[in-house]
């Protein structure tokens, strides 16, 4: 199983989505200049501020050459994880519904939170039960989630702890087919106890468990 | 042309920015506001300004949550 | 001829509207042997300000110990360093940017961020964490929560953006820091040691290549003027020449450097901080002995028609300066464009001594380097110490307000007393929501304190941060400083803020590597500002002899003061410490019901110059008992000692507020309660009696209780948890009191008190309202 991670101008979390991958299989960086996936198996994009938000949170990224493959690659079923950022670029993508918009108290955000999880049957929550609540941080400006329609809800913030204000407490989404999915919170800072929590390998172990399959 | 793009958060969509400051202003005596809210300008020099609207669509704007003007500097509206 | 002496020549009087004496501008003339055209003037003025020459702090700083086995980078490069082990170093630095955050606090306390981390990165370390030292006036002013406000969204703006996390930092308000706050900004950076790079210029004939954001008009003027001139009624004028920064930009120029480096392009780095390419250039060429030829029709500019010496001395955000043989010119262009980073190669490095500025074939500048950095005068001093007290005294908290006869006049020494004396309920409650005590999560929440994934111990959880290191092994980080209490006496409040910073360290199980500072002060021409500065730093180096903790940088601002008086004299000491085992990384919060609590050190608080003293609104005494540091020292290393050990459940330093406050700070991270014996208290305000003192005041407290519950020893003292066990591990090395047990969902002392955790909680979250 081999991963890769975008890495925008303005990225920041891709060594931590790295390093967190790396603990359930392999890892590479992909430069967003490359149209080139190297075969991977999964992709992820990963949080910060790509092309510094100016325009719009994930405006500019989604229009580089890596992400034209990327989205073929989501075309053919193949796993894609958005991650803050990253999660803000699929939606300017399309390639997820909705968009995000800055958080109702207008101030950055970054908290441990209890993330629930309402659909285990996607490409990222294959590993956990339905009703799984994980210990996982945010931190944000713009992750109020915003959809016109009804979308696949697949994270939702527990225990009152809606840090954005977003509709329905939603922390993330998936595509109709599930193997794209994105959400505010960030898994990859949830995967070593020294650092607080490791609920959050559990989206990697999914992806890994779909390659098994 | 010298072009202006006004955009601002799309009717119904919650826009804290402008709330933010429609509660701030009566706080400094200004009475008498409503409706503030808070969005965006760009402008830029475009050789052919029927391309506006594409890039509105495609970047500048994000029509899901966002309204866009183009304003002409001279300062007929272009529509939109 | 001197170059560009057809045009005409600026006068004596523009030198000194720049900022320098008429004498300075005498012996400029004297060192180019003859009148300096505008664009040496302008040279000259912004190094040889105080901001860039340390023309009044500079004999002092050379006392300072600098010297130890794990310092990799002393005092003098862009950042000091020290060894954590396996060849990796720990580069820190902190720096002030107070008057620019003074004028516009967004900008100012971002582009400080931005300012400290390119320190970091010019020695070839990447960036791993941030802390923030921030001083304001009253938060009842407006003007003081605006400042807060905007400082700290500015802080978060460039951090978060960049990647970088805030893993600590601290926050106080208070008076005399209305019209002059201040943001000093404290950045760590990881390399390995054989990586790191030196900013001396070398090699004749090597290309000097700019890269980064393109030149502006910013700040221009600021280096000498805005940086280091007392803030008065031309503010607004200042205004327009304010640095915008621009982390995304950083960002890319951060990790273009890093490649640069690792790929080994460079010969040397330099960051462009104030005083722009005029000070980064003559820096360079000062420390290689050589000279340099710089071009700027050749630099890329944002603006049309900027005259040369508003190029040399920009203050535009973003940009590095590096030295490259010509060969690899091409490759250190190709690995700027990769990053969408404007590189050019801007001029060369020569055998000539000398600064010339070149506009395109025409000289237009042409100045010895020794005369820019080395020969700049340097001013002795006159301290005096001032006669009378230098700072008002602060108005009484509500709760301590006088219901009769509190006139000015009797609000010098002792204070007067309310009708009915608070009681120890409303006055721990008091000193919890007090703005220098209350939690400082609203702060924290606004930074990214876990990207990179090094965060062991976050902001709020332990006395200091802890990172992991790729040793295996980590190094925790606290900054401290406390004004007031240095301007009770700038000796012993110099030699507490180094023991507060030690003994946060000991706190998580870390023993000090190195040290670095910025010193805030007022007008040093002042006789009694400078016996403050003198003091501080004579101190400053005592306590570092004392403790073996090498000074390994630093910074100084001065000239902080407004119409109103002097700020508060503010060293701000910030320290890198290490521990072997991140896993036993201490933890302030109580964790376990039924675990003893306990006072550790040999702990003499008194009232003077503590937050109660404040709240009550007394004037600050004279002089503060002197700090045993010696028997400090031992109490750290136990402290240390049984952390490591993993003998205790949570170690606290007992600081603002005192005892009892910290037991309720433990408390409160822990989310449990503690019942306290009333003995222990007792005992203590016996010790604190004097032993010829009239019989103790009645009421309902007696000043040596208030002083035993709620007196200061900055540094000296901790509250413990932790099994029978682990106390009798940690008394074996030191002065140790039991005071009670954790458990319960209270505070409570004997029969007499028990508050609740709930109404703790509330006091303790009193600066939520300043972050609507």
């Amino acid at each position: 199983m081999r991963f890769g991670v975008v890495r925008f101008p303005g990225s920041c979390d891709e060594a931590d989505a790295l390093a967190a991958c790396r603990r359930v299989g392999e890892a590479e960086i992909l430069w967003h200049g490359d149209r080139d996936l190297r075969g991977v198996d999964a992709v992820v994009i990963p949080g910060g501020f790509s092309y510094g938000d100016y325009l719009r949170v994930g405006a500019i990224a989604r229009f580089s050459p890596v992400m034209e493959s990327v989205t073929a690659f989501a075309g053919d079923g193949g796993p894609v994880l958005g991650i803050c950022n990253g999660f803000q670029v699929l939606c300017e993508a399309g390639l997820l519904p909705g968009a995000l918009l800055p958080n109702v108290g207008l101030r950055f955000l970054c908290r441990q939170l209890d993330v629930e999880v309402l659909d285990a049957g996607t490409a990222f929550t294959r590993a956990c039960p339905p009703g799984d609540v994980l210990s996982i941080p945010a931190k944000h400006q713009a992750g109020r989630y915003h959809a016109p329609d009804e979308p696949r809800v697949v994270f939702r913030y527990a225990h009152d702890g809606n840090p954005n204000g977003s509709s329905n407490d939603i922390a993330g989404v998936a595509n109709e087919a599930g193997n794209v999915v994105g959400l505010m919170p960030h898994p990859e800072h949830a995967v070593d106890a020294l650092t607080g929590s490791t609920d959050g390998l559990k989206l990697f172990e999914s992806a890994l468990a779909l390659a098994r399959t | 042309m010298r072009a202006r793009v006004l955009i601002r958060p799309k009717a119904g969509i919650l826009d804290p920015q402008g709330v933010a400051v429609e509660r701030a202003l009566p706080a400094l005596g200004f009475t008498g506001v409503a409706n503030v809210h808070v969005g965006r300008l760009i402008e830029l020099d475009v050789e052919d300004p029927a391309q506006l609207e594409a890039m509105c669509e495609k970047l500048l704007a994000n029509p899901l949550i966002e309204d866009y003007e183009i304003v002409d500097s001279g300062g007929g509206a272009a529509g939109a | 001829m001197r170059p560009g002496a057809q045009a005409v020549s600026p006068s004596v009087e523009d030198a000194v509207a720049l900022g320098l004496t008429r004498a300075e501008y005498a012996l400029v003339v004297d060192k180019l042997g003859g009148e300096p055209n505008e664009v040496e003037l302008a040279v000259f003025s912004v190094l040889w300000s105080e901001h860039c020459s340390y023309k009044h702090s500079r004999p002092l700083l050379r006392t300072l110990p600098t010297e130890g086995e794990r310092v990799i980078m002393g005092p003098g490069e862009n950042a000091g360093a020290v060894d954590v082990g396996d060849g990796w170093a720990v580069a820190f630095k902190v720096e002030s940017h107070n008057h620019p955050s003074a004028v516009e606090p967004f900008q100012g306390a971002a582009t400080g961020v931005g300012g400290i981390l390119r320190d970091i990165f010019a020695i070839g370390a990447r960036p791993i964490a941030v802390l923030d030292s921030l001083r304001f006036g009253e938060p009842s002013s407006p003007r003081s929560r605006y400042l807060l406000d905007r400082a700290v969204a500015g802080i978060g703006h460039y951090g978060n953006s960049i990647g970088v996390p805030t893993v600590g930092g601290e926050v106080y308000f208070e008076g005399p820091y209305e019209h002059n706050c201040l943001v000093n900004a404290m950045a760590l950076g990881l390399a390995r040691s054989e990586d790191m790079v030196r900013s001396a210029a070398a090699g004749v004939g090597n290309a000097l290549v700019l890269f980064g954001a393109s030149t502006g008009r910013d700040g221009i003027g600021g280096a000498s003027v805005l940086a280091s001139a007392e803030l008065g009624e031309g503010d607004a004028d200042k205004r327009p020449s304010v640095q915008v920064g621009d982390p995304f930009e950083e960002k890319k120029v951060l990790e273009c450097s890093l490649e640069l480096l690792e790929r080994g392009l460079l010969v040397s780095l330099q960051d462009l901080g104030a005083a722009g390419l005029t000070s980064s250039s003559a820096e360079m060429a000062s420390k290689g002995g050589v000279g340099v030829d710089l071009d700027v029709s050749r630099v890329p500019l944002r603006e049309a028609g900027m005259a040369p010496f508003e190029i040399m001395i920009s203050e535009s955000q973003e940009r590095m300066l590096c030295v490259v043989e010509p060969a690899r010119v091409e490759g250190v262009l190709a690995v700027c464009e990769r990053w969408e980073v404007h590189g050019t190669a801007i001029g060369t490095v020569t055998d000539t001594g000398r600064l010339r500025v070149l506009h395109g074939e025409q000289v237009v500048g042409d100045m010895p380097v020794a005369a820019l950095v080395d020969e700049c005068p340097v001013y002795e001093l006159e301290p005096r110490r001032p006669a009378s007290p230098l700072y008002p005294v602060p108005a009484p908290a509500p709760l301590f307000a006088a219901s009769h006869g509190a006139g000015e006049a009797e609000r010098s020494g002792e204070h007067a007393r309310p009708a009915v004396e608070p009681s120890v309920r409303d006055i721990l409650l008091a000193l919890l929501a007090s703005p220098n005590i209350a939690s400082r999560l609203p702060l924290f929440e606004q930074y990214d304190w876990l990207v990179q994934s090094r965060t062991v111990r976050r902001p709020g959880e332990a006395d200091a941060a802890v990172l992991l290191m790729p040793t295996g092994a980590a190094i925790a980080v606290s900054i401290d400083g406390s004004g007031r209490r240095v301007a009770a006496d700038p000796y012993t409040g110099t030699v507490e803020a180094v023991l507060e910073c030690t003994a946060n360290l000991a706190c998580v199980g870390a023993a000090p590597l190195g040290l670095t500072n910025c010193l805030n002060f007022a007008n040093p021409e002042k006789a009694h500002v400078a016996w403050q500065l003198t003091e501080s730093v004579r101190a400053l180096g005592d306590a570092c002899r004392a403790l073996g903790v090498p000074v390994v940088g630093g910074n100084v601002s001065l000239y902080n003061e407004g119409a109103q008086g002097p700020i508060y004299p503010t060293p701000v000491v910030g320290m890198v410490g290490e521990l072997p085992d991140p896993a036993r990384a201490g933890r302030a919060g109580f964790a376990r019901e039924g675990d003893l609590i306990a006072l550790v050190g040999a702990f003499t608080p008194i009232l003077g110059a503590s937050e109660l003293a404040r709240l009550r609104g007394e004037a600050l005494p004279t002089q503060l008992p002197e700090a045993d540091v010696a028997a400090t020292q031992r109490t750290h290393a136990a402290v240390r000692d049984a952390v490591r050990a993993g003998a205790l459940t949570s170690a606290h330093d007992v600081a603002e507020g005192g005892l009892l406050v910290a037991v309720a700070e433990s408390c409160l991270a822990g989310g449990m309660g503690a019942a306290l014996e009333r003995r222990p208290f007792a005992a203590l305000a016996t010790a604190l009696t004097p032993r010829r003192a009239k019989r103790a005041r009645g009421g309902p407290l007696p000043e040596p209780l208030a002083a035993a519950l709620f007196g200061e020893a900055p540094g000296t003292a901790f509250v413990v948890s932790g099994d029978r066990e682990g106390l009798d591990r940690l008394e074996a090395g030191t002065h140790l009191v039991e005071l009670g047990r954790v458990g319960g969902d209270a505070l409570a002392v004997g029969e007499d008190l028990a508050v609740p955790l709930a109404e703790l909680r509330e006091a303790h979250a009193a600066l939520g309202p300043l972050f609507p």
